[in-house]
């Protein structure tokens, strides 16, 4: 768990995403490692697969986005990287370790805020929910639920409950409950769709200013394409029944990214018509 | 707030109007069985004010507030271990609702002959019949915790008492809440039959006694009481609701306003 946030001393890291990626190819073990996962519903006859064959790895301080059609299993598969789900086939590790339930290094923020959040605590008692059984010192917990909400933009709305505040807000309020947490790998299901559009951006961009600040692996489910290209250093494109993985994309766009100046940028439309096409390919 | 101040004058008039109405229209009254109100009120206060409060009326209100709170303490943690445990689940369920069906003053004459008339089979009576509301609505409570709600506890890896007592307690709150106010109403209504049967004491067996004695005066004194009784538990239950459950009613309020 202290691991993750080891990292965060070197804040403010100006190194390019490229850069990122040189250094971590000395790392024999990239951060989250799927392979061959397999999953399947139901028994007999009734046995449905969803999820055929899947191997993909995110390394170190890497976006991933994962996006296929709707209805292609993507949300089947965070539910098995979260354990919410038992996986039938294949094996997943972090840090090489594998997984068996809910892993320990990893936080998940939901879709949907209003269903993911307790209402009936604070904003500052929700952050600090899943931290009650860690037994951390009274003052690193209070420092963690600070920084989470510092990060998140909402240190002022600590007292006040979930459905006080906006859609925007609250989904804020769960990415701060996910940091706090400190996990090594932040998974997210689309965790932007149900916010308007000017939010998305800001929580896009906090999205990666947090892979920045403290260096987390963050794995993005979304069904933008756009959304993907920005965030991501790579795409995983997933399709097909039982899906699988048609490619992995390196997004290799330059320099810090800028909701205006990257989206205007050409290799930005190339990424997202090729990602695109893949995608179209596979729903026929 | 011009609405609100309307209908606090509404709320308050409207039972002042039909008081006034009842006051004036059985004034001249000779009807045995409807004596003018004034009568009754004079008897309500000889009776009750406070000549017969501390015999009659505070051990009615004890039974009920014993009975009632081993009823929600019971009606809550069996609800909790029925609704998480799926086997004991699968076996109580069906006999919940059996039971459930039997009308609880219909468990009175039952209880008479295995305890006797004393303070404890009122007791008990209405442990038993206040129990089943509160159960019920708590396993229906904790059953419908949304999944989303599971899976955060799930990933966030909670451990079991931290589930239970700050996620599904709370979440199934409103709905044990609402089990528990018809809880008290069953309660109010078991204290009042237990006393009927078969005792000399309490409000029930004074208002039976009244009615049996042809003073019907008296007989309207102690159902007044028992209305006032009613409205004021159903006050205090409200106004503890409300600070509790405070959460519940913003986020509807809010979700209305939305």
């Amino acid at each position: 768990m202290s691991t993750a946030y080891a990292a965060s001393a070197r804040a403010g890291r100006t190194t390019s995403n490229k850069s990122l990626r040189e250094d971590t190819v000395t790392q024999t073990e990239p951060r989250l490692r799927v392979e061959h996962l397999a999953k399947s519903y139901g028994r007999g006859d009734q046995e449905k697969q969803i999820i055929g064959d899947l191997t993909f790895s995110v390394d170190k301080g890497e976006v991933a986005c994962i996006v296929g059609p709707s209805g292609v299993g993507k949300t089947t598969l965070l539910k098995c990287l979260a354990g919410l789900h038992p996986s039938t086939g294949g094996a997943m590790y972090i840090d090489g370790k594998p997984l068996d339930g809910p892993p320990a290094e990893m936080a998940l923020v939901f879709q949907d805020y209003s269903r993911s959040l307790m209402p009936w605590l604070t904003v500052e008692k929700n952050v600090r929910l899943p931290l009650r059984h860690m037994r951390l010192p009274k003052a690193e917990a209070a420092e963690r639920i600070e920084d989470a909400l510092a990060a998140v933009g909402l240190s002022h709305a600590a007292k006040q409950y979930p459905w006080q505040l906006s859609g925007g807000m609250q989904q804020r309020v769960a990415i701060a409950r996910a940091l706090a947490y400190r996990p090594e790998v932040l998974v997210m299901d689309e965790p932007f769709a149900s916010v308007d559009a000017q939010t998305r951006f800001e929580l896009e961009d906090l999205c990666l200013s947090i892979r920045d600040k403290l260096d987390m692996t963050i794995v993005v489910v979304t069904h933008d394409i756009d959304e993907a290209v920005y965030l991501s250093d790579r795409i995983v494109a997933i399709g097909g029944k039982p899906a699988g993985v048609l490619e992995v994309i390196d997004v290799d766009l330059p320099g810090e990214r800028d909701q205006i100046t990257t989206r205007a940028l050409p290799e930005f439309a190339e990424l997202r018509s090729r990602t695109l096409s893949l995608i179209r390919k596979a729903q026929q | 707030m011009k609405r609100r101040a309307l209908n606090t004058v509404l709320g308050v008039g409207a039972p002042v109007a039909v008081i006034a109405a009842w006051w004036i229209v059985s004034a001249g009254s000779t009807n045995a069985f409807f004596p003018p109100l004034a009568t009754i009120m004079e008897r309500f206060q000889a009776l009750w004010l406070f000549d017969r409060f501390a015999s009659d009326v505070l051990p009615s209100l004890r039974n009920l507030g014993i009975g009632y709170a081993i009823a929600v303490v019971v009606g809550v943690v069996l609800g909790f271990v029925i609704a998480t445990v799926p086997v004991l689940r699968a076996m109580f369920e069906p006999a919940l609702h059996f039971i459930r069906g039997i009308p609880p003053v219909a468990l009175i004459p039952i209880l008479i002959t295995l305890i006797g008339f004393g303070q404890e089979m009122r007791v008990t009576s209405i442990v038993l019949a206040a129990t089943f509301p509160t159960m019920i609505s708590t396993i229906d409570g904790i059953r419908a915790v949304d999944t989303g709600l599971r899976d955060v506890c799930s990933v966030y890896r909670l451990r079991k008492h931290e589930r239970l007592l700050r996620v599904y307690l709370p979440a199934a709150g409103p709905q044990i809440a609402a089990g528990m106010q018809v809880s008290l109403q069953i309660g109010f209504i078991v204290m009042i039959a237990s006393e009927m049967l078969g005792s000399s004491q309490g409000i029930g067996a004074m208002t039976l006694l009244a009615q049996q004695s042809f003073l019907a005066a008296d007989m309207w004194a102690g159902i007044l009481l028992l209305g006032f009784l009613g409205f004021a538990a159903n006050i205090l239950f409200e106004a503890a609701r409300s600070r509790v459950l405070a959460w519940y009613i913003g986020s509807k309020r809010q979700e209305r306003a939305a």
